[in-house]
This record gives C-alpha cells, sequence and structure tokens, in this order.
C-alpha cells in the first residue's frame, strides 16, 4: 500500500474530479435553463475542490506531482474515485440521482472532515461543506419534484434509483486506507457515516414518493483502484487527450 | 451584442410632425436621454423591434453555450476547465436576464424559445462556426466576446431601461471573458511550434466570422435609421466594425499573429485601419440556416428542449400538487 494519507486525498479529489467532469458533460443542453446555470456551478465548484484535494494530494506524496499532473497523466488503475461518480450521465433523472447520492455521502463526510487532525484536510472541508450542503439542497428539491411530479417523471425516477443503488454501498466500505486515516484522527471512518446518509436519503424519498431496492448489493474496487468500470477509461480519453498529446506544451 | 439585421418598421423615420402627441412626447424622452419603463406607453414597431432584438441576443447567448461547451470536457488544466465553466455559467445567466427584460414587453420565454427552435427566430451567424482546436476557446473569447462588447457598451445607454441595465451588468461580465481568452492566445501564442499554429490557424478561421458579427453595411437601411432615432441602435455597423479592427489589429501583433488579410494597412490620413469586407454571400448563406454547424446546433437544442420535456412537466406538476396541498391544509 503507498501512503495512506496520499491515498486518502486521491479518493476526495478524484472523486469530484469525475463527478465534475460528468456533470459538466451537461453544457448547454440542460432541460431549462435554470438547470444549465445551475449543472455549470455544481461542477465548477467539484473542480474547484479536486484543485484543493489533489495539490494536497501531490505535496504529501513529494515527488513533484500538482493537481493538474494527478488529474491529466494517471490512468485508470490509478484513479481512486467510488464507481457510483463514474457512471454515465444517462438521462436527467439519473443524473439528478448520481448528484444526490453523492451529495448526501459527501456532506456527511465533509462534515465529518471539518474535526480532522489534520488541518489542511479540515480548511478544505469547511469550505467544501457550504457548497456541498447548497448542492444536496438543490438535488433533494429536484428528485422530490420529480419523484412526487407526473407518472413519466416517477418513473424515470424510479428507475435511476434502481440503477444507481448498487453503487451506494461503496461510499460505506472501508479498507486499511480508512483504518490508518482513522486511527490518526484525519478521516472518519466510512461506515460511521451511513446512518446520517440513510436518514437523508430516507426523508427525501419518501417525499419524492420512491422506494430503494430491498437488496443492500454493492458494487466494489472504485476506490481502492481495483476494478473500476469501464465507463472511466472513455471518460480519462477526452479529459487528458490535449495533456497527452502535446506533453511539452504548457496551458 | 449579438443581435444582427434587425428588422424595424420598415418605413423612414417620422417627423416631429407626422408624430401624433403621444408618440411625439416619447421620442422626445428618448432624444433628451430619458428611459422607457415597461409600464410606459410606447409604438407597437418599437416594442416590437425591441422583442426581436432582445430576444435575438438572448438565444444567441443560449446556442453560444455549444461551441465553447464543446471544450469544457477537453480543457487541458483544471483552471482553465474551471475558467471555462465559469464563463458559460455567465453566458447562460445572461440568457435568462435577457429574457426576463424581453417579458418586460409582453412575451415569455417559452414563446421565444418556440421562435428560436422552429428557426423563426435567429441568433448570431457567429455561432454557426465550429471550435476545433483548443486556441479556439482563446479565439472565441479575445475575437467573439470582443466584438460582442464593442456593441453591448454603447447599449447600456439604450433607451429601454431593462435591457440597458441588464447590459451594465453583462458587460462587466464580457470584458472578463475577452481578457480571458485573451490570456489563452498569449499562452499559445508564446508556446510550442504547435501551439503557436493553432493560434495562427483559430485567428484565421475566426477573423471574418467575427467581422461579420456586426452585420452589413447599414448606413442606407430604413431599419437602422428608425432604430438609431429609437436609441435601440447607438453605432451604425460600419463605425464599430472599425472601432474593432482598430483595436484589434495591434493586439494580433502583439502576439505575433497575422490578421488573414493581405490588404490590411493603416490609412494614416483616416486615422484608421483599411481592411477587406468579409464575404457577405457566407453570411448570408450563414443566416439561411447553412453554417457549418447550423444544422448541429439547431438540433443539439431541439433535443435539449425535447429530452427535457417531462423534466419540466413533472416540477410543474409537483409545484401544481404542492399549492393544491397547501389549499387543502387551508
Amino acid at each position: 500500500m503507498s501512503d495512506p494519507l496520499f491515498e486518502f486525498l486521491c479518493r476526495m479529489g478524484d472523486n469530484t474530479l469525475v463527478l465534475g467532469h460528468r456533470v459538466s458533460e451537461w453544457c448547454g443542453v440542460a432541460p431549462v435553463l435554470e438547470e444549465d446555470i445551475a449543472l455549470a456551478n455544481t461542477a465548477l465548484d467539484l473542480i474547484g475542490q479536486t484543485t484543493l484535494w489533489l495539490n494536497l494530494a501531490g505535496e504529501v506524496e513529494g515527488a513533484g506531482r500538482d493537481a493538474d499532473a494527478l488529474a491529466f497523466r494517471r490512468d485508470v488503475r490509478e484513479f481512486r474515485n467510488l464507481l457510483l461518480v463514474e457512471q454515465p450521465n444517462g438521462d436527467f433523472g439519473r443524473t439528478i440521482m448520481r448528484q444526490f447520492l453523492f451529495d448526501a455521502w459527501h456532506r456527511a463526510c465533509l462534515s465529518a472532515l471539518c474535526e480532522s487532525t489534520h488541518d489542511g484536510i479540515a480548511a478544505i472541508a469547511e469550505k467544501s461543506l457550504k457548497e456541498v450542503t447548497y448542492h444536496l439542497e438543490r438535488a433533494s428539491d429536484t428528485v422530490i419534484g420529480l419523484g412526487d411530479g407526473t407518472d413519466e417523471s416517477h418513473a424515470r425516477m424510479q428507475t435511476a434509483l434502481d440503477r444507481l443503488w448498487p453503487f451506494v454501498g461503496e461510499m460505506f466500505t472501508g479498507d486499511d486506507v480508512d483504518k490508518a486515516m482513522t486511527s490518526a484522527g484525519i478521516a472518519p471512518d466510512p461506515a460511521s457515516l451511513r446512518p446520517a446518509f440513510d436518514e437523508k436519503v430516507t426523508d427525501v424519498l419518501t417525499n419524492a414518493t420512491l422506494t430503494p431496492p430491498e437488496s443492500d448489493f454493492a458494487h466494489r474496487g472504485g476506490k481502492t483502484g481495483k476494478r473500476h468500470s469501464e465507463h472511466l477509461g472513455h471518460l480519462l480519453t477526452q479529459m487528458q487527450w490535449l495533456q497527452r498529446a502535446y506533453p511539452d506544451a504548457t496551458w | 451584442m449579438y443581435a444582427q439585421m434587425i428588422r424595424s418598421t420598415g418605413s423612414k423615420v417620422k417627423t416631429p410632425e407626422e408624430m401624433d402627441p403621444q408618440e411625439r412626447a416619447f421620442q422626445e424622452r428618448i432624444d433628451a436621454g430619458g428611459k422607457i419603463e415597461p409600464r410606459d406607453w410606447m409604438p407597437e414597431g418599437y416594442r416590437r423591434t425591441l422583442i426581436r432584438q432582445i430576444g435575438q441576443h438572448a438565444h444567441s447567448e443560449i446556442v453560444g453555450q455549444l461551441p465553447e461547451g464543446n471544450w469544457i470536457t477537453r480543457a487541458p488544466t483544471l483552471e482553465r476547465k474551471a475558467i471555462l465553466l465559469a464563463k458559460v455559467q455567465d453566458e447562460a445567466g445572461h440568457g435568462l436576464y435577457l429574457y426576463c427584460a424581453a417579458e418586460t414587453l409582453g412575451v415569455s420565454r417559452d414563446e421565444l424559445t418556440r421562435d428560436l427552435l422552429s428557426g423563426k427566430m435567429k441568433y448570431s451567424s457567429i455561432f454557426n462556426y465550429p471550435t476545433l482546436t483548443w486556441a479556439d476557446m482563446g479565439a472565441v473569447g479575445w475575437l467573439v466576446d470582443g466584438a460582442a462588447i464593442m456593441n453591448q457598451v454603447p447599449l447600456q445607454r439604450t433607451s429601454y431601461g431593462p435591457y440597458a441595465r441588464a447590459m451594465v451588468r453583462i458587460c462587466k461580465e464580457e470584458s472578463f471573458h475577452q481578457r480571458q481568452g485573451f490570456d489563452i492566445m498569449m499562452k499559445m501564442a508564446n508556446g510550442t511550434k504547435e501551439q503557436r499554429a493553432m493560434a495562427q490557424d483559430a485567428l484565421d478561421r475566426f477573423w471574418y466570422p467575427s467581422l461579420m458579427m456586426f452585420g452589413p453595411s447599414d448606413e442606407n437601411s430604413v431599419h437602422s435609421a428608425q432604430n438609431m432615432a429609437w436609441k435601440i441602435k447607438m453605432n451604425t455597423n460600419d463605425e464599430l466594425r472599425q472601432k474593432f479592427v482598430d483595436q484589434t489589429v495591434p493586439q494580433a501583433e502583439f502576439l505575433g499573429l497575422t490578421v488573414p488579410d493581405a490588404d490590411l494597412k493603416w490609412n494614416e490620413e483616416r486615422g484608421h485601419y483599411d481592411f477587406s469586407e468579409p464575404d457577405w454571400d457566407e453570411f448570408f448563406e450563414v443566416l439561411a440556416g447553412n453554417g457549418p454547424c447550423s444544422a448541429d446546433r439547431m438540433e443539439a437544442r431541439n433535443k435539449a428542449w425535447d429530452d427535457g420535456a417531462w423534466v419540466r412537466e413533472g416540477l410543474l406538476a409537483h409545484a401544481e400538487k404542492k399549492k393544491s396541498r397547501a389549499v387543502a391544509a387551508e
């Protein structure tokens, strides 16, 4: 295992990087102008957070890599994001459901990280928490609005929830990296975030008249980097192309 | 501004004697530099022309997200990605204020959107050109936003209050975009051999389409004369185009790039650059829907609107349910 702190920071930064990229794919084609603005704003926040996490990861690593080097020059197996965030956008309903499930975890995680013994991490968490609280509020309202909207919007949101639920469990599974972080007081035990997540998700889904699947089966392999989905490679192909095609250029 | 070829009443400007007292008072107020507000009386031609102009401007902001959105997922650094996202977000915001300004004239955003999607209303010709390399993000900011600012700064003094106020806010953000665009061009022009080649190629492709943004020479146009009398249009197209060329040529020289015009030269006597006109046949083809990306842009907007129908309907249905539940609870 490489330095657990570096691993942990890559997990945080890769989540926001990959989700920020996915959300930015909506640019100019959202269902309504207000959503174009909101999605761009969410992507912008996530990319800003990425810069903070990955720059800190680079500092911790001490090998001269900055956020850009980590974002644009690593391959699939070196990425540490959750499988949830690399899932394709699908329709708007799936995009918003993915955002909601991630935000509910992200908010719980950042709230705990504000108490981190690592000052740099606590500072990033504090800044990000304000943004993510707003993301969660917006995503919750939209999930409720569409779940409890027309028959079609309800059906689409239920389909999105069923499709994405198997990616929820990974957010709460721990490994040796998490153990090292927890024992150093740097980050919370992932399992400890589940009650806050469940409370929020149950409340929103109830208001949205949506039902989570009974099975809690969870796909794994994103945060450890052991087995990403096929989707991540395509995302990186697009995101990293310019940097890799012209490696000597500065931009 | 991104409005071109805005039709007006089609008749020549009335003299004060030809106007009825209400219209004369209206014109005198404009002549004295006063603002017209939504509740004020206004000639029907003034209202319709403004709807066309503000609507076209709003549509341009919306369609204008597409050529830049084309590069958000391929931006070369996190900072460039964030700047581009912020810019596209600003553009959607401009679209929103402009639709709101148009709504004060009695037309809804949905009606304007339908007219855009059916092709009845236009958006600026410039957004029908493709963005092919990262240098195009620089060229769009530098040239396209530069040309837009040239048009919009005087419109901060336009006679219609809500439009003038929207323009004040928009201009601030556009100047920021232009600086960011120029900054990308500087990096590219001072970069590797390939980057310099991309920068030159971007200038070659965007130069004439940028000159077209001001529209054809309109000195003899009745539409233009009426719109200028109403202070909906503040300068002629040729004045603004000249100003743009005069400002941009030294910037190209500073970048070490060549403006693709063999006849471009400084005219000491006029105190301006002499330059070649763009190909106006191409311009009219683009306006007629034959731009390199016209079909793609319209398809993308129509698809977004159609795919989003269930979302808009769902959210509306929910809002109505909430309202009726609140009433039932009373």
